[in-house]
C-alpha cells in the first residue's frame, strides 16, 4: 500500500512542479521547478522498480546515510573553500568579475553561495552525518524511523541544491545566512521536523539510562535552528509561481529578528552542534572520557541560557534602542566564560595523553580546533563591546573573526571527525597516510594564520582610516582610499585560502585512498577489546 | 499599559528570576552528592556499543559498568 501511495505522491509532485515551471514568473523559480520535476520523476522510477520487493528487517546500526554524508561533507568542503578562495581573489583583482558572467558569477552572487556552501552544505552535512553516527553509538540503538534518515539526508541536500542554484540566478531574500526564498524555507522546515523526529525517536529507544552530553548539544542545535528558521523566514510570497517574497517584519524589528537569527545560527549551528562533535570525537580519538562531565553539563546550560541574547551586538549604533544593544553586549561578554569552560574541558580531555599530540595528527587537528574555538570566543565578546565595535564594525576584522572561528574551529573539528569516521565506516585498520594528515594540518593552520592576520591588519587600518578627521573636522580618507590600501592584505588573504583549500584537497585524496587501499581492520570483537595503538 | 510594556516588565523581572533560579538549580543538581558515580558512568558511554546496538538482554547501565571494571 505504502509503495503505491509513494508512487502517487511522487507523480503528483512531478506534475504540479511541471505546471509551476510553465507558469513560472522568473528564471530561478523555473529552474527550481524543473529540478523538482527531475527529482520527483527520478524517485518515481526508482520506487517503481522496487515495488513489491520483500523488505528485509535490518538490524545493527544504520550507517548508509553516514557513509554518503562523510563523502558529501568532504565534497562540499572542497567546493565551498574553492568558491571562497575565488571570491577572495575577486576582491583583490576585480577583473575576475568576468564581463561575460555578469549577473551570475560576480562577487555579489558568489558570496552567498560561498557562505551557504561552507556553513550549510559543508557544516550542515557534517552535523547531520555526525549526529546520526553519534546518536546511535551513544544510545546503543539503531536510528528510529527506518528510511526517515534517508529522507532527512537527501531532503537536506535538496535544500542545498535549491539554495545554491537560486543564488546564482538571483533568488534571495537578502537576509544574511537565510538567503533562500520561501519555498526552499518551507521545504527545509519539513526536513527539519523529520530530523527532529528521527533524533528524538532514537533517543527515546536508547539502551543507556543517560543521554550522553553530545546528544544534548546536537538536540539543542536541532530545536533552536527550527525555531530561528521559522521566525526569521516569516514572509509572504508575491506569487505562488514566483520566487520573490516580502518579509513580515519591517525596519528595526526585521533587523533585530535577522540578527537574533544570525547570531544564534553561529551559536547553535556553528557552536552547539559542533560542540556535540567535540564531546564525542575528541574523547574517542584520545581514548579517554571527557575531562569533567560536570563541567560539560554546566557548559551546556550556560551556553543555552546566554547565547540567545547576544544577537543585538550586531546592531550597535543603529536604530536599535541602546538598552537592547547593551543587553546583547553584556550577554556576549558573559558568554566568554562558558565558552572557555568548554574549551578547557575539551583540551583537558587529553590530560595524561599529551604525548598523542606528537604521534597522532588527527588529535592535533582536534586540539587546534578547540584552540581556535577558545580564541574566537574571546575575540567575539571583545568585538561586541560597543567601543571596540565602533572601530571593528563593517571592517574586515569581522570577516577575519568569522573565519578564524569557521576555518579554525568548525573546519578543523570536522576534518578530525572525517579522519576518525572514514576508517571506522569502511572497516579499515587505519588511514591511508598519516603523513598526508600532517600536511593537511600544517597547510590548513598556516592558511588560517595568513587569513586571520591579514584581516586584523586590514580591518583595524580600515577602521582607523574611516574615522580619521583633520583639524577642521573633515574626513581625511575617501572609501576608495581604504580599498586601495587594502590590496596587499587581500592578496595575502587569498593565499591563505589557497593553502586551506589545498589542505582540504589532500584530505579528500587521503580519505579516498583510505577507502580504496587501506587494509581491512581485524574483526570487530578484537578491535573492541584491544584498543588500537 | 500596552502589551509591549507589560510583556517587557514581566520578562525582565519574574521571568528573568525564574530562568536564573533554574540555571542555579541545574548547577546545584550537577554537584549533588552521589552524582560522581553517575557522571563517570555516563562519560564512558562513547566507549560501549561501538559496532552494534546494545542487545535486548543487556541490563542498561549495570552490565556496561561491569564491562568497564574488567
Amino acid at each position: 500500500m505504502w509503495d503505491y501511495l509513494k508512487l502517487a505522491i511522487y507523480g503528483l509532485i512531478a506534475v504540479l512542479a511541471a505546471i509551476a515551471a510553465s507558469y513560472a514568473r522568473d528564471i530561478a523559480y523555473q529552474v527550481h521547478a524543473i529540478l523538482v520535476v527531475l527529482i520527483a520523476a527520478g524517485l518515481f522510477v526508482f520506487s517503481l522498480r522496487n515495488v513489491g520487493e520483500r523488505k528485509v528487517v535490518e538490524t545493527g546500526y544504520m550507517d548508509g546515510p553516514v557513509r554518503v554524508g562523510v563523502a558529501l561533507t568532504a565534497f562540499w568542503g572542497a567546493v565551498g573553500f574553492l568558491v571562497g578562495t575565488f571570491i577572495a581573489f575577486q576582491l583583490a583583482f576585480p577583473n575576475l568579475n568576468f564581463g561575460w558572467a555578469e549577473g551570475y558569477l560576480n562577487f555579489g552572487r558568489l558570496r552567498p553561495l560561498h557562505t551557504s556552501a561552507v556553513i550549510f552544505a559543508f557544516g550542515g552535512t557534517a552535523l547531520i552525518t555526525s549526529s546520526m553516527y553519534v546518536v546511535q553509538r551513544t544510545s546503543g540503538a539503531r536510528l528510529w524511523g527506518g528510511n526517515l534518515a534517508w529522507f532527512v539526508f537527501w531532503g537536506y541536500q535538496i535544500v542545498i541544491l535549491l539554495a545554491a542554484t537560486g543564488y546564482l540566478l538571483g533568488a534571495t531574500q537578502s537576509k544574511e545566512y537565510a538567503e533562500p526564498e520561501w519555498y526552499t524555507d518551507l521545504w527545509l522546515t519539513i526536513v527539519w521536523v523529520a530530523y527532529l523526529l528521527m533524533y528524538m525517536g532514537t533517543l527515546m529507544k536508547r539502551k543507556e539510562p543517560h543521554i550522553y552530553v553530545a546528544n544534548w548539544f546536537y538536540l539543542s542545535f536541532i530545536i533552536t535552528i527550527a525555531m530561528l528558521h521559522v521566525v526569521n523566514n516569516l514572509a509572504i510570497p508575491v506569487s505562488i509561481f514566483g520566487s520573490k517574497s516580502v518579509q513580515l517584519f519591517a525596519g528595526v524589528q526585521d533587523a533585530m529578528t535577522q540578527w537574533w537569527y544570525g547570531h544564534n545560527a553561529v551559536g547553535f549551528f556553528l557552536t552547539a552542534g559542533f560542540l556535540g562533535m567535540m564531546y564525542y570525537f575528541v574523547p574517542k580519538q584520545a581514548e579517554r572520557p571527557v575531562f569533567s562531565y560536570k563541567l560539560s553539563i554546566i557548559h551546556f546550560w550556560a551556553l543555552i541560557f546566554l547565547y540567545i541574547w547576544a544577537g543585538p551586538h550586531h546592531l550597535h549604533y543603529t536604530a536599535l534602542p541602546d538598552w537592547a544593544g547593551t543587553l546583547g553586549m553584556v550577554f556576549s561578554v558573559i558568554l566568554w566564560m562558558p565558552s572557555w569552560g568548554g574549551m578547557i574541558n575539551g583540551l583537558m580531555t587529553l590530560s595524561g595523553a599529551w604525548d598523542k599530540l606528537r604521534t597522532d595528527p588527527v588529535i592535533r587537528m582536534m586540539v587546534v580546533s578547540i584552540g581556535f574555538y577558545g580564541m574566537s570566543t574571546f575575540e567575539g565578546p571583545m568585538m561586541s563591546i560597543r567601543a571596540v565595535n565602533s572601530l571593528s564594525h563593517y571592517t574586515d576584522w569581522t570577516i577575519g573573526h568569522v573565519h578564524s572561528g569557521a576555518l579554525g574551529w568548525n573546519g578543523m573539528i570536522t576534518f578530525g571527525m572525517l579522519y576518525f569516521l572514514v576508517p571506522k565506516l569502511w572497516n579499515r585498520a587505519g588511514l591511508y597516510s598519516l603523513k598526508l594528515v600532517s600536511w593537511h594540518f600544517w597547510l590548513a593552520t598556516i592558511g588560517i594564520v595568513l587569513y586571520a592576520a591579514s584581516m586584523w591588519v586590514t580591518g583595524i587600518m580600515e577602521g582607523l582610516m574611516w574615522r580619521e578627521v583633520d583639524a577642521q573636522g573633515f574626513l581625511v580618507n575617501s572609501f576608495a582610499d581604504t580599498v586601495a590600501a587594502k590590496f596587499p592584505m587581500y592578496v595575502v588573504r587569498g593565499m591563505g585560502g589557497v593553502l586551506f583549500l589545498s589542505g582540504a584537497l589532500i584530505m579528500c585524496y587521503n580519505l579516498w585512498m583510505t577507502v580504496k587501499r587501506s587494509p581491512a581492520a581485524e574483526t570487530a570483537n578484537d578491535a573492541q577489546t584491544a584498543p588500537a595503538e | 499599559m500596552d502589551t509591549y510594556s507589560l510583556l517587557r516588565e514581566i520578562a525582565d523581572s519574574w521571568v528573568l528570576l525564574a530562568m536564573f533560579v533554574f540555571f542555579l538549580g541545574v548547577v546545584a543538581w550537577a554537584f549533588r552528592p552521589g552524582s560522581r558515580k553517575v557522571h563517570d558512568d555516563t562519560a564512558n558511554i562513547p566507549f560501549r556499543h561501538d559496532d552494534k546496538p546494545a542487545g535486548d538482554r543487556d541490563v542498561p547501565g549495570r552490565s556496561a559498568r561491569k564491562e568497564l571494571r574488567q
